[in-house]
């Protein structure tokens, strides 16, 4: 069930000068909803005058020991700008959970890769510590312009094995995710991915050739997040639907994508 | 609550508050945010007689204080709005109202004839006023005399309260209102969105893939709230006041302005609770100034 609630800042993580991570709780300590990997919330900015719509932002984590939903922020625009400069305290509008969610593979020996790009890496820290509680053995592959974008890769260690690529070889090879050594070393039978949509159309078009199960994670722009609007339709086999709702994440033999 | 009871056409409405078509799905998407009995009707998605996929991405361009849309009347077809939506919602304790589109003059008064014989369908409301569609929408609510030609086919074969929903991109809205009026609308709605256009300055592109888009949200409001009270003046039915309602407030300067109910739109995106808190604040603004029921405010602006 959707539900509109006020969280209250626990903690607002300046990662870098152009990232943030902020840990939200509820404000009377009721347990938060059951959010699943892939899912996402939408973010009502106060006092942003230029900000009229939510900011629909990706589940990055669930702390579900200390009740904490973790959001990832890039400082983009004026909302994501002043969601960065969000207190401890600050009270936080929101809708949540929405969207669908990552599927879960059925053998837990299986070799599964989660690729992420830029912020697009913020889903995959939740489906891969999710992924790992259910017994499996996460590969992640992150990739970024630079190694000041690989966010959070303490976190992601706790789950699984990383991989980085940087268009600069800053950290780990140079490159794109697409090119990547594991890609060869291993033999994955699932890929997740969310990122930039020129990666995660060349990873689907990598998967669908080593016929990989494949499932992406769209960021169309969208106005209200909960199947109202009809803007950010994805132009599927099945025309054009919501991305919002009977996505954001999508098996690419759904998706046009491939060549 | 009989105070907040308001007639349009045959319909009785136990409250002024609407929500209106495009941006509330087939109330179905609110169910876990709000209770839908509490609203005095929905105005469900655009429908036409065949299915359309409504233009392509991207369909959005957020502006200060509202956004562009373009996304095309995109739904299914009345035939599967009959078969496969109506059963779910028709049992909704509010008022259903089918906002009803089309290409020709035929395509409107077939896609309102298929709508009459819906016991829980009591009104629709014809949409001659989308910018977003190649063929029809504003086409016909542009000019008096195709917009007399609509509602006069439409009225020939529809017997329920037929409300008539009109553009704000024209010269003379009340010329629209009373051509509609006269061919037997039983109300207007007013304004839809106002045609616009963002531009990506990076890519020297139009933002939106139809150029052009209409624009909603508080932005438009102070436009809306003249047309209402323009068109207030120059008709005898009632006026259904839309256009950047997002407060009880705002609400209530469309009723002083003659709005016998509104609509609230884009906002219920920003805050999907919006229209019940909308009405609990004119129940409360009747009560401070002793308003005994809501007709007596209707068109009460003081000159």
């Amino acid at each position: 069930m959707k539900k509109m609630l006020d969280l209250i800042i626990v903690d607002n993580d300046q990662l870098n000068q152009n990232y943030i991570l902020l840990k939200l709780s509820t404000t009377d300590g009721t347990v938060l909803p059951d959010m699943y990997p892939g899912q996402f919330v939408e973010v009502h900015v106060a006092d942003s005058p230029s900000t009229f719509l939510r900011r629909p932002i990706s589940v990055n984590y669930v702390d579900k020991s200390k009740n904490e939903l973790w959001l990832l922020i890039q400082k983009i625009g004026d909302g994501t700008k002043r969601m960065a400069e969000y207190k401890k305290r600050d009270i936080v509008n929101l809708l949540l959970p929405l969207g669908n969610s990552f599927s879960t593979p059925e053998d837990t020996n299986s070799e599964v890769l989660l690729i992420g790009g830029g912020v697009g890496t913020a889903p995959m820290l939740y489906l891969g510590s999710e992924l790992k509680e259910k017994g499996f053995k996460p590969n992640f592959l992150l990739g970024a312009r630079s190694s000041a974008d690989l966010l959070q890769l303490d976190e992601f260690a706790k789950y699984g094995e990383v991989y980085t690529t940087t268009e600069d070889s800053s950290h780990g090879e140079q490159g794109y995710v697409t090119n990547h050594s594991v890609l060869e070393k291993k033999n994955f039978s699932h890929i997740f991915t969310c990122g930039p949509k020129p990666m995660m159309m060349a990873v689907a078009n990598y998967a669908h050739k080593k016929q990989i199960n494949c499932e992406v994670s769209l960021e169309n722009t969208m106005a209200c997040g909960f199947g109202v609007c009809l803007c950010c339709i994805e132009n599927t086999k099945r025309g054009n639907i919501c991305v919002c709702t009977e996505g954001p994440v999508f098996n690419i033999k759904e998706l046009k994508w491939i060549n | 609550m009989d105070k907040l009871k308001i007639n349009i056409g045959n319909l009785c409405l136990k409250n002024p508050v609407m929500t209106a078509s495009g941006t509330f799905g087939y109330g179905k998407e609110y169910v876990d945010f709000i209770d839908l009995s509490q609203l005095g009707g929905i105005c469900v998605k655009g429908t036409t007689l065949y299915d359309r996929q409504g233009n392509d991405y991207p369909r959005m361009a957020e502006t200060p204080a509202g956004m562009l849309n373009a996304v095309g009347l995109q739904n299914k077809g009345v035939d599967y709005f009959v078969s496969d939506i109506y059963p779910e919602i028709k049992d909704f304790d509010t008022h259903i109202i089918v906002n009803v589109s089309g290409s020709t003059i035929e395509d409107y008064a077939e896609c309102a004839s298929r709508l009459n014989h819906l016991d829980k369908v009591p009104g629709i409301e014809l949409n001659i006023s989308c910018p977003n569609v190649k063929e029809g929408g504003m086409a016909f609510g542009t000019s008096a005399c195709s917009a007399a030609d609509v509602v006069r086919a439409v009225r020939k074969v529809y017997d329920k309260t037929l409300i008539v929903k009109l553009s704000p991109n024209v010269t003379d809205i009340t010329e629209i209102a009373r051509a509609a009026e006269s061919e037997g609308a039983d109300a207007v709605s007013l304004i839809n969105t106002l045609l616009g256009m963002a531009i990506d300055i990076n890519k020297q592109k139009p933002i939106l893939s139809t150029v052009t888009g209409g624009l909603s949200g508080p932005c438009v409001k102070p436009i809306a709230l003249r047309m209402v009270w323009q068109t207030y003046n120059a008709v005898k039915i009632p006026v259904i006041g839309m256009g950047g309602i997002s407060s009880w407030q705002d609400a209530i300067e469309f009723i002083l302005a003659g709005s016998s109910a509104i609509q609230i739109g884009t906002y219920n995106f920003i805050d999907p609770t919006i229209s019940v808190k909308v009405l609990e604040g004119i129940k409360n603004y009747m009560d401070q100034y002793n308003i005994a029921n809501i007709k007596d405010l209707v068109g009460q602006l003081k000159a």
